[in-house]
């Protein structure tokens, strides 16, 4: 039994010994690759895949169509990834990680292309595979921009709204104070006033930073890592929902809403304003509706007028290790031509074409799209940091803590500062 | 792993001890004897011939070798990915690079929030900020609720253990919040814990079951125990029906009260299986994710959040290196938990199959 026993212990001495050297081999070799990918392929061409979150697939899938039709040889087939924005997320990175080709085109959240650009997995859109961009809405630009190189061709873009009842509120607010002053209508009615996202999650962030931005403030400076968050216009921005937030005139429960809780208030009658996507006037129109007929939209406000909403959207960044990236350029910029960007706005997916805001058939039609063409011009991008992770969480933590007043403004914009310092080191 | 070596070791001399005696009792009781062997128990099998016999060893190998790659490697790995930093930005270029060895700083970071300029230095909005918060409510949450499931698990045992008409129906029914996956039960209590959800309405209150502090603890809370308080019921019925009647009826005999007979035999008898049970939930309990991460997020900063909540945070934030100390640090913590647990507290698996198999003679 001894000798068996020396021998398993042998076996085990190996069996490490075996995984130690594994060990050792996976880490000699990774990080290496994508030195120069991005000169490979430049033009190439060939059948290629799209992925995207399958939330939003049904406005691509027609586009999609036409390509396939007038290019039978350089067919697009679309890979569905999850549906919740982490997932996708994870999904890509594995890949991407594994310095894989198997998504040559991806749509990207706006926040997530600094990050991806960093890690040398997005193709820079340079040279031959520049893309047209002087049509497009500056901001939804910005936001596929990182070092002055531009990673990725914006899809379709998004901004927060305010959305109003007309019978409560015949005319939109024209500034912050002015909102806020009217909330005695919806007391003296018993409906909330303003309803919006405070929940401590990507929602916070869009709220804080339209917040310091109406201001005048900024969240980062240019260079995307220095915080500025403790400039007097920042605190100012986030003074605002404080304050509105202590005397009840953003509702209380809104430290728990997500955009869906937003719009189930609004729908259902519940307030007289909210800040919402685009998407929530469909539902606010239709026949289950509390509110059908009486809501209209306007831009959200700052302290002098309107205000600047934070961007949403996707932008399409092409695999550097794709071996068809003239495919993957003329498929991008594809979706970006008026038909297709018209078509995103039939199916309440903001364009990022500023001539379709023009288009009167469409006003006609979507009557929120000029109140949404002058938010999105107004509209600052999220920081475009590849740390963005870590300082969405720096400004959600801190600004629920100010909101919910566990801490005071000056104390919660100290600690978003350094915390922001502490992800970019 | 080095750690892990030696109390393995000693309980296996302990458990091989244990043998030892119980099945020295049972060859007295028998009148047969022992083969030479030196393991009894297989007393059928001859005695190893006296030639090196590689036979064992290469039955052993394939599950060493899986262990190894599947249990050791990643093990490994992880300790040695917690040595090495996070990837760092080039400030020239813009892009991530690799970040060389760390020593333990990582480990620092999160012991004493150290987040690059002394002790204490992670400010709020960091994930550093939130590890002893994490780990507070972590072990929190183990104490309460593997009290409390401890507590109904027995009651509903004592009931089960009856005999009475729908008995196996009762069981069946009992067993059904744990045949239920974890995160739909997670995702089932969440529209009851909803701003407008059952909760609210029966209760008559506007209770922020998922952002309040308290409240959204006491939601996982009650989540959590009626999720695996059949378990629990379970595994003390199992031990519950070890107890051979007689005893009971001797002590009826003798004039013992219920009460009496409730903490002078059956929770005696019963220790060994209840001792286990607390061990495997405790144990559960602390590396608990889903149930929280669905209830109320699993950003890293809500009042629910458990240290493996943080670990996945730390991930999502591209942290493979810190992260790996992290989650060493939770191994080594749950670690200490078992030991603790099952040295002094006496709660092993083995012994209490010895002794559960004394109990059917």
């Amino acid at each position: 039994m001894v000798l068996n026993t020396k021998a398993v212990r042998r076996a085990a001495v190996a069996a490490t010994a075996a995984s130690l050297l594994a060990i050792t081999g996976c880490s000699s070799d990774s990080g290496s690759g994508s030195g120069d990918a991005s000169a490979e392929n430049t033009g190439g061409r060939g059948p290629i895949s799209f992925a995207m979150g399958k939330n939003d697939t049904d406005k691509l899938t027609p586009v999609i169509a036409s390509w396939n039709a007038a290019h039978p040889d350089e067919k697009v087939e679309l890979k569905e990834l999850p549906g919740e924005a982490d997932d996708q997320r994870d999904k890509l990175v594995q890949s991407l990680q594994a310095g894989n080709s198997d998504y040559d085109v991806m749509a990207l959240d706006v926040t997530w292309t600094a990050e991806f650009a960093a890690n040398g997995w997005l193709q820079p859109l340079e040279g031959d595979l520049a893309i047209e961009t002087s049509g497009l809405l500056p901001a939804t630009v910005a936001s596929a921009t990182y070092r002055d190189k531009l990673f990725a061709a914006p899809q379709n873009t998004n901004a927060q709204l305010l959305y109003y009842r007309t019978d409560l509120m015949p005319t939109a607010p024209a500034n912050w104070q002015a909102l806020t002053d009217s909330c005695a209508t919806a007391t003296a009615k018993s409906v909330d006033c303003l309803v919006t996202q405070l929940k401590q999650y990507e929602g916070l962030t869009v709220n804080t930073t339209q917040a310091i931005n109406s201001w005048g403030g900024s969240v980062v400076g240019p260079d995307g890592q220095t915080p500025e968050v403790e400039s007097p216009q920042a605190k100012a921005g986030l003074q605002s929902l404080v304050d509105a937030y202590a005397k009840g005139q953003i509702a209380k429960r809104s430290t728990g809403f997500t955009e869906e809780e937003t719009n189930l208030a609004f729908v259902g009658g519940e307030s007289m304003y909210a800040y919402n996507w685009p998407y929530m006037y469909t539902n606010a129109e239709k026949d289950s509706s509390k509110v059908k007929g009486n809501v209209a939209v306007a831009p959200i406000v700052g302290p002098t007028g309107p205000g600047a909403s934070t961007l949403g959207g996707y932008n399409n960044g092409i695999n550097v290790n794709s071996k068809s990236k003239q495919t993957a350029r003329d498929f991008v910029a594809f979706v970006q031509n008026p038909e297709n960007q018209q078509s995103f706005a039939d199916a309440s997916f903001p364009p990022v074409l500023a001539s379709v805001y023009d288009d009167a058939a469409l006003i006609a039609k979507y009557p929120y799209l000029p109140a949404l063409k002058s938010a999105l011009e107004n509209a600052v991008p999220r920081p475009v940091t590849p740390f963005y992770n870590a300082v969405t969480k720096a400004i959600q933590d801190n600004a629920y803590a100010a909101i919910t007043g566990k801490m005071s403004v000056d104390q919660a914009t100290a600690d978003m500062s350094a915390a922001i310092s502490a992800a970019s080191k | 792993m080095a750690d892990s070596a030696g109390p393995r070791q000693a309980d296996e001399a302990r458990a091989a001890a244990g043998v030892l005696t119980d099945s020295g009792r049972d060859v007295s009781a028998s009148g047969r004897e022992v083969p030479d062997s030196g393991y009894p128990g297989h007393d059928d099998i001859a005695p190893p011939p006296r030639k090196r016999d590689l036979r064992a060893v290469w039955l052993i190998a394939p599950t060493m070798v899986i262990l190894a790659i599947v249990i050791l490697y990643p093990v490994l790995r992880a300790i040695w990915l917690s040595f090495q930093a996070d990837k760092g930005l080039d400030p020239v270029t813009g892009t991530f690079t690799k970040g060389g060895f760390a020593g333990f700083d990582h480990y620092l970071m999160w012991l004493t929030q150290n987040c690059g300029s002394g002790m204490g230095s992670c400010p709020p909005g960091t994930l550093g900020a939130d590890f002893w918060p994490s780990v507070g409510i972590t072990f929190f949450f183990a104490a309460v609720t593997v009290t409390i499931e401890v507590l109904l698990g027995l009651w509903m045992a004592t009931i089960m253990g009856r005999t009475f008409f729908g008995r196996s129906l009762l069981r069946a029914a009992v067993l059904i919040p744990w045949a239920i996956p974890t995160a739909v039960t997670a995702k089932l209590w969440f529209f009851i814990f909803a701003e407008n959800g059952i909760a609210n309405k029966i209760l008559g209150t506007d209770i922020a079951w998922t952002t309040d502090p308290w409240a959204s603890r006491f939601a996982v809370i009650v989540a959590d125990v009626w999720k695996t308080t059949p378990f629990m019921a379970l595994l003390i019925l199992a031990g519950l029906q070890m107890i051979p009647q007689d005893v009971y009826e001797a002590a009826k005999v003798d004039g013992a009260s219920a009460w009496q007979r409730f903490t002078q035999i059956t929770l005696p008898l019963v220790k060994p299986a209840l001792m286990v049970a607390v061990l495997f939930r405790t144990l559960d309990v602390l590396r608990m994710y889903d149930l929280p991460a669905i209830l109320n997020g699993d950003s890293g900063a809500t009042p629910t959040t458990t240290m493996s909540i943080l670990v996945v945070a730390d991930i999502r934030n591209g942290n493979f290196n810190s992260a790996s100390a992290l989650s060493t640090l939770v191994f080594l913590m749950i670690f200490a938990v078992a030991f603790i647990m099952v040295k002094f507290l006496g709660a092993n698996a083995v012994r209490t199959q010895d002794e559960q198999r004394k109990g059917d003679k």
